[in-house]
């Protein structure tokens, strides 16, 4: 499955509105000279990049969606569902959306990406608390769901508000924003995301052994000498900065987390979470490298809203699923 | 018998069990005082909502005691941690398994995990007792199955197993025999006497099967309206204990008999 994650990684940098032999391609990215040095700038600053961003958003969302199944005990948990993505969504509302209402330094600070990037993080971030303080004060984890569930109904109501309120250009840019974009980050950006990346993937191998014992309930997990409350708390954090960190970069990618963790189960037929976790991190990347080739529509060019392709190729699992729930046991 | 038979391995002193809300404790039963010794097959017997479940609870610490305390070992239940208890005390619950793809085999070894490394690798050794487990439960034939294909009476044979594997000396069981029927109940009470028997592990259950769990309990817990009262089944019938248990006017207890007969009109 890496192999073919690699490969994806090359068909997915070879494509695009310029075309550009693949020798050249090899030659680019082993460090060479190609044909035309504006193949070069191409490759290196536009879809290397790119590439490297569906790699890392597909597995993020798809494990961080994984996690939540796990821990929620419920098919239908995602990412989203915890309303961290709806808070990062709130926290970009309020600058671009909140600058035609307030004016003054907001209006200018939406022009700049990293204060969207910021806004999101600090929404997503803000969300979490609210949802880790709401988990002290709750025992039931299915309580922590719909609470997370209410966080994400109010965001959306404070941004139709403020979209009523707000003129044609800025709610322009606002839906840009939410439609998903995978090529608007730098080198930089990247390393950034790199570094939150990896940082979540070393604490999720010490709950590997939590996880695999909630698949019992936690009743049992807690009889099996697992302290939950702790479990729990690593469990959220790491969803929650995966989640706030992509998102906050890429925009609300949609259905990733909940129907790549759904089809690598079908697929390996197993829960055990020490196959599982890796497994659900390559194919949500693969998933997401060939939805961004999708949204390239090769030949042409045009390049449509990655959330659009995602979402046409979410929803129709997402229904299989629950049409064929009897049978499958996930 | 050995000295090691007479340890006493479980105590309850004073112990009073229920709910707290915000500021208000709700007591369901008090005064309790028991004494459950090594390799002692103990049934808690009671009507519906008396508080069989709330003392299972409370003794696997669940929930907290509203007053007096758990012993085990002599040590005070609320001392230990999740892990320390996990090596003592083994649970099977009532509750329904939340779906997913396990196998009886995976099942089975998540009761390795207080022994596990944190990555939860089995071991050889881990490997044998999980095998052993299955074997005495009678459950090895069905290691390969996922557990959401398996009846209920032999998926409570495979939890039994889990406990098994969990290698604790006491085993509490919350209503073992609740979905099952006649054959499997009686399956179950057979293979619970004979683990207290082979392997002088405590097993403690709680259960609604009154006429079987007094044949064949070393010790019987009542818990009654008035009082939680416990000792060996002569002793009970002598106390008249058992007619406290329902209200009289359908069932009563025939001492001849040793068992609860339906009043005839």
């Amino acid at each position: 499955m890496s192999l073919l994650v690699f490969v994806l990684l090359l068909v997915s940098v070879s494509l695009g509105s310029v075309s550009i032999p693949l020798s050249d391609i090899f030659d680019i990215l082993s460090g060479g000279e190609s044909t035309k040095s504006s193949w070069d700038l191409i490759v290196l600053n536009f879809r290397l990049p790119k590439a490297i961003t569906a790699i890392l958003v597909g597995s993020g969302l798809a494990i961080s969606g994984l996690l939540m199944q796990t821990l929620f005990r419920n098919p239908l948990a995602g990412p989203f569902v915890l309303g961290i993505s709806s808070g990062a969504s709130l926290g970009v509302a309020l600058l671009v959306l909140g600058s035609s209402i307030f004016g003054g330094v907001l209006a200018r600070l939406a022009l700049y990406n990293w204060a969207i990037a910021l806004a999101s993080s600090l929404g997503a971030a803000l969300v979490l608390l609210a949802v880790l303080l709401a988990a002290r004060k709750v025992r039931n984890t299915m309580s922590i769901l719909i609470i997370g569930l209410m966080f994400g109904t109010v965001t959306v109501a404070i941004i139709s508000v403020l979209t009523f309120f707000s003129d044609a250009q800025q709610i322009q840019q606002y839906i840009f924003w939410s439609f998903g974009s995978l090529g608007n980050l730098s080198w930089q950006e990247i390393w950034i995301l790199i570094t939150i990346y990896l940082t979540g993937i070393i604490g999720i191998l010490f709950v590997i052994k939590p996880l695999n014992s909630l698949l019992l309930g936690e009743n049992y997990a807690k009889s099996m000498g697992i302290d939950i409350r702790f479990s729990r708390n690593v469990i959220l954090m790491i969803t929650s900065l995966l989640t706030g960190v992509i998102t906050a970069f890429a925009g609300p990618i949609a259905f990733i987390g909940l129907a790549v963790p759904h089809i690598t189960k079908l697929i390996f037929k197993t829960s055990n979470h020490r196959i599982l976790l890796p497994a659900v991190g390559l194919l949500g990347a693969i998933i997401l490298l060939i939805c961004d080739m999708i949204a390239q529509l090769p030949m042409s060019e045009y390049t449509l809203p990655i959330n659009a392709v995602t979402s046409l190729f979410g929803a129709p699992v997402v229904i299989w699923l629950l049409v064929r729930k009897k049978k499958v046991y996930v | 018998m050995s000295p090691s038979n007479s340890h006493i391995i479980l105590e309850c002193k004073a112990l009073s069990v229920g709910y707290t809300n915000k500021k208000k404790s709700i007591e369901i039963q008090k005064d309790i005082n028991l004494e459950v010794r090594k390799g002692e097959f103990v049934a808690v017997l009671g009507r519906n909502g008396i508080g069989k479940s709330t003392l299972l609870r409370t003794i696997t610490k669940v929930q907290n005691p509203l007053h007096g305390s758990v012993l085990i070992n002599q040590k005070n239940l609320q001392s230990f941690n999740a892990l320390e208890l996990s090596n003592k005390v083994s649970v099977v619950l009532t509750e329904r398994l939340p779906e997913s793809q396990l196998t009886v085999f995976e099942l089975v070894a998540l009761g390795r995990q207080p022994y596990t490394n944190w990555m939860g690798l089995l071991t050889e050794n881990d490997h044998q007792k999980v095998l052993w487990a299955l074997e005495q439960t009678e459950t090895l034939e069905f290691a390969d199955k996922h557990f959401y294909e398996l009846s209920d009476g032999q998926l409570q044979r495979v939890m039994i197993a889990r406990a098994l594997a969990q290698d604790t000396d006491i085993i509490v069981l919350d209503e073992p025999t609740a979905h099952l029927d006649m054959h499997h109940t009686i399956k179950i009470f057979q293979l619970l006497k004979q683990l207290v028997q082979d392997t002088q592990k405590t097993i403690i259950i709680s259960s609604h099967q009154v006429n079987l769990a007094i044949q064949l309990a070393d010790q019987i817990v009542l818990i009654t309206e008035k009082e939680v009262t416990s000792g060996v089944l002569k002793e009970l019938i002598e106390r008249k204990a058992f007619d406290e248990l329902f209200p009289s006017e359908i069932l009563n207890f025939d001492p001849a008999l040793e068992q609860f007969v339906l009043q005839k009109k």
